[in-house]
């Protein structure tokens, strides 16, 4: 039945992708990567990685598709700027993606005996945390270090698309304006779904300390709910100059620095954690960390500051 | 252990702490400067420069006085669960120079990148301040780090702090010089990604020398060592994945313009080392090592040649980095896993000096290059004259760092390629010999056509405008450094390889 259930969902996955590469319409593309994003978090299941289905959904799928949704409907119609490719090389592209695949999977063979990992020795030291989930005891125990330079790396990428906007407009609303008929459909969902989306955030972001979950996936749903209420129109993303949209931004980073500072006078090690106190401070970590990923995630999809004027 | 090859360290060491600091203390003020609006944004970015040259300073002192690596076990965790961070001969030598130069580009940066008084932040200011601390950061981590991953995680950081850089002016052909580079960048990043999930599943830890000490040289490991390493030849623009580069480096303001060039592409070339004399330095075959060298030479070939036929100040500029760059890959033929000591000593210090000679020069000259644009309103090389009487220091900063650029001595780069040439000929290698002396000729060509268009009259109906004298010095001290570094005597230096097996 397992195995039955695994072959329709390869069979899909490959039905479905090469629709989204051959499909004449670039929204129905976009529309078919969409579903093909969300079928390979399916697989990622059927291979027990939680954590990786649910991130495979929410960035994979979600905000790439989200993009991607925007950047076909700012080009739809306008002929000029859509680049028309030859068929040679449509067909030199779909070499070289066959080559990578091929390659791929020929390194799943080249790997010599028993893939090694580390995934024993995580589960021994992960009690010393107090956590249950191993995945958060490598984010956040482990290799906190890692996580919270990546945490750097997401403000950095926010000021790199903030980069892109016009000096006259610096300051400004981000230029996130696609469908501001009311009384849509999208305008009902954006004024019923984010209550629900919000409980589902926040149980997401306090149960990943024993079960797959976390900051960084419930800050995920928050920013879906976000980006959803400023695609529809009811609410307006805020200015990027905002002081208190600045403070969400830092919130998450502050607190994970100030506990890695804490860990210098305590027990002794930046980012080791006092004994006994590993679960409470992390929680903490996490729960700012959702507020600042769920906002900067929202903001890189809002794109940058624009003019009022400017289509 | 193989010549050169670093030698592990497992406990924190005292002093270690520095090397947490020296990473950490720039992103705590990024994130300052970001959640404060503009609020003392330079002097913050001062403030935190001027710490991390204290930090590097201490950590060079330290290294050199105990004649051992620091290093500090993050969180307590040891690999391979855990992140270690050691910092030997080449990491404390690299962390002075960046902090160095980081603190000269942002003096010179100062007016440019002011805060406007009484408005609100500037886009500018704020993208170009929290760059330059994230690169400083990210630097840092890639000198210090011994764990692939969190190296990664360095060069993304550097990547996304780059690229901003890049794109700061504005406008169509400088965003397209910046997502061409975030295509090549970013392209760079996923197969070192990839090459590094090999390695992990191969071994079981990201650990250098724990990797190193366990190596096989098996399919799965050959495969890893070429995706990482094609990764970051393409991110630290070797011939032929320079395309990204010249574009790029000219379009940015005087100021980052020299850090991209001076530092940035340094930060993949040394990690390239660290994999290639730590993590692999069993599978440094000669015949691939050779290939390596191979693309060093056309890159100095093949750069300097199009340096000579540009006709826009920072593109010549831009494109001599390239060529540049083609030295340091000699290093690995030069220093092979059966050489000598002492030619293989001489052929590191030779690399390790073309690097930092070359950071020095050419942050002098792109600055000398972004002054000279701004008195002339242009930077048409054929319409430089006038330049020297009118900022005689600007064109004696383009001078010594063209000094140093061509291989003259006395300066860094003729310590540099002498050392190269020297150990290239011991080995009888005599091709990058002749490629190390014809660069150095191509150099001169490129070089002397600049200053004697610098010399001569100003071109009729020419409007020159006066720049400061601070910004002036700044570049011209720059200059000064890679020249002054001729004064070092021309043996190996015993710094370069503390922490190293002999």
């Amino acid at each position: 039945m397992e195995t039955a259930f695994d072959i329709v969902l390869a069979l899909l996955l490959l039905g479905v992708g090469g629709w989204s590469v051959i499909a004449r319409n670039m929204m129905t593309a976009v529309i078919v990567f969409i579903a093909y994003g969300l079928l390979l978090s399916l697989a990622w299941v059927r291979l027990h990685a939680i954590d990786v289905s649910l991130t495979e959904a929410a960035i994979g799928s979600g905000a790439t598709g989200l993009l991607m949704v925007i950047a076909a409907h700012k080009v739809a119609g306008d002929t000029k700027r859509v680049v028309q490719l030859s068929r040679g090389f449509h067909a030199l592209a779909a070499v070289f993606a066959a080559l990578v695949a091929i390659g791929i999977a020929a390194l799943a063979f080249v790997l010599p005996g028993e893939p090694v990992s580390l995934a024993a020795p995580v589960l021994a030291r992960l009690p010393e945390s107090g956590l249950g989930n191993p995945v958060a005891g490598v984010l956040f125990v482990f290799r906190s270090f890692d996580t919270l330079l990546e945490k750097v790396v997401l403000l950095l990428a926010l000021t790199g698309v903030w980069a892109l906007a016009r000096d006259e407009d610096w300051g400004g609303v981000p230029g996130l304006r696609l469908f501001p008929e009311r009384h849509s459909v999208l305008g009902l969902l954006a004024r019923t779904l984010p209550p629900i989306g919000f409980v589902f955030a926040i149980y997401m972001t306090w149960a990943g300390a024993d079960v797959p979950g976390g900051a960084f996936q419930g800050g995920t749903v928050l920013a879906a709910m976000w980006i959803l209420v400023m695609v529809a129109g009811v609410r307006k993303a805020p200015r990027v100059s905002s002081p208190l949209l600045r403070l969400a931004i830092v919130t998450g980073p502050v607190v994970f620095l100030l506990i890695g500072f804490l860990g210098f006078l305590t027990p002794g090690a930046f980012l080791a954690y006092p004994e006994g106190f590993a679960k409470p401070l992390i929680v903490a970590m996490e729960i700012a960390l959702t507020l600042s990923i769920a906002v900067i995630l929202g903001l890189l999809i809002a794109g940058p500051p624009k003019g009022e004027d400017a289509p | 252990m193989m010549p050169l090859q670093a030698l592990a360290v497992t406990e924190t060491t005292p002093g270690g702490a520095l090397l947490v600091l020296g990473i950490v203390m720039t992103a705590v003020a990024l994130v300052g400067l970001i959640g404060l609006g503009g609020r003392g944004a330079r002097a913050i970015v001062i403030a935190a420069l001027l710490f991390q040259l204290y930090v590097s300073v201490r950590v060079a002192l330290m290294v050199a006085g105990t004649q051992s690596p620091l290093a500090y076990v993050v969180g307590g965790f040891h690999p391979p669960l855990g992140i270690t961070l050691r910092a030997d001969g080449i990491s404390a030598l690299m962390m002075v120079v960046s902090a160095a130069i980081f603190l000269g580009a942002a003096a010179f940066a100062w007016k440019d990148f002011a805060q406007p008084k009484g408005k609100p932040e500037s886009r500018a200011s704020l993208i170009f301040w929290t760059a330059l601390l994230a690169m400083a950061s990210a630097l840092n981590l890639l000198f210090t780090s011994s764990d692939l991953f969190n190296l990664y995680v360095g060069i993304e950081l550097l990547t996304f702090a780059a690229i901003p850089v890049a794109a700061i002016k504005g406008g169509a052909d400088t965003l397209r010089a910046a997502l061409r580079y975030l295509l090549f960048a970013v392209f760079g990043s996923m197969l070192y990604l990839f090459g590094i999930v090999l390695l992990y599943g191969a071994y079981g830890t990201l650990d250098i020398s724990g990797l190193a000490a366990q190596l096989q040289p098996n399919a799965a490991t050959l495969t890893a060592a070429g995706f990482v390493t094609v990764g970051l030849l393409a991110k630290t623009a070797l011939f032929p994945f320079h395309l990204w580069l010249p574009p790029a480096h000219a379009g940015a303001p005087a100021a980052g313009s020299a850090v991209l060039s001076a530092l940035v592409v340094k930060g993949s070339l040394f990690l390239l080392m660290r994999l290639w004399f730590d993590t692999f330095p069993t599978l440094r075959e000669p015949a691939d090592m050779q290939l390596l060298a191979l693309f060093g030479a056309l890159a100095v070939i093949v750069g300097s040649i199009t340096a000579l036929r540009q006709q826009r100040l920072k593109l010549l500029v831009a494109y001599s980095t390239v060529a540049q760059i083609g030295y340091m890959f000699f290093v690995f033929t030069l220093a092979p896993k059966d050489a000598g000591a002492l030619i293989a000593e001489t052929a590191w210090t030779g690399a390790w000096t073309q690097v930092v000679a070359h950071a020095f020069a050419k942050a002098g000259m792109f600055l000398a290059a972004g002054l000279a644009a701004e008195v002339l309103g242009h930077d048409r090389i054929r319409d430089l004259g006038g330049l020297s009487s009118r900022a005689p220091l600007v064109v004696l900063a383009f001078a010594l760092s063209g000094l140093s650029l061509m291989g003259l001595p006395p300066s860094g780069g003729f310590n540099a390629k002498f050392m190269l040439l020297v150990a290239a000929l011991a080995e009888g290698h005599w091709a990058w010999g002749a490629v190390i002396i014809a660069g150095g000729m191509l150099a001169g060509a490129y070089v002397f056509g600049v200053l004697a268009r610098m010399m001569a009259e100003p071109a009729a109906g020419a409007s020159l405008k006066a720049v400061g004298h601070g910004r002036q010095w700044i570049a011209l001290g720059l200059s000064a450094v890679a020249v002054l570094m001729g004064l070092l005597p021309l043996e190996p230096i015993a710094f370069l390889a503390i922490g190293r097996a002999l």
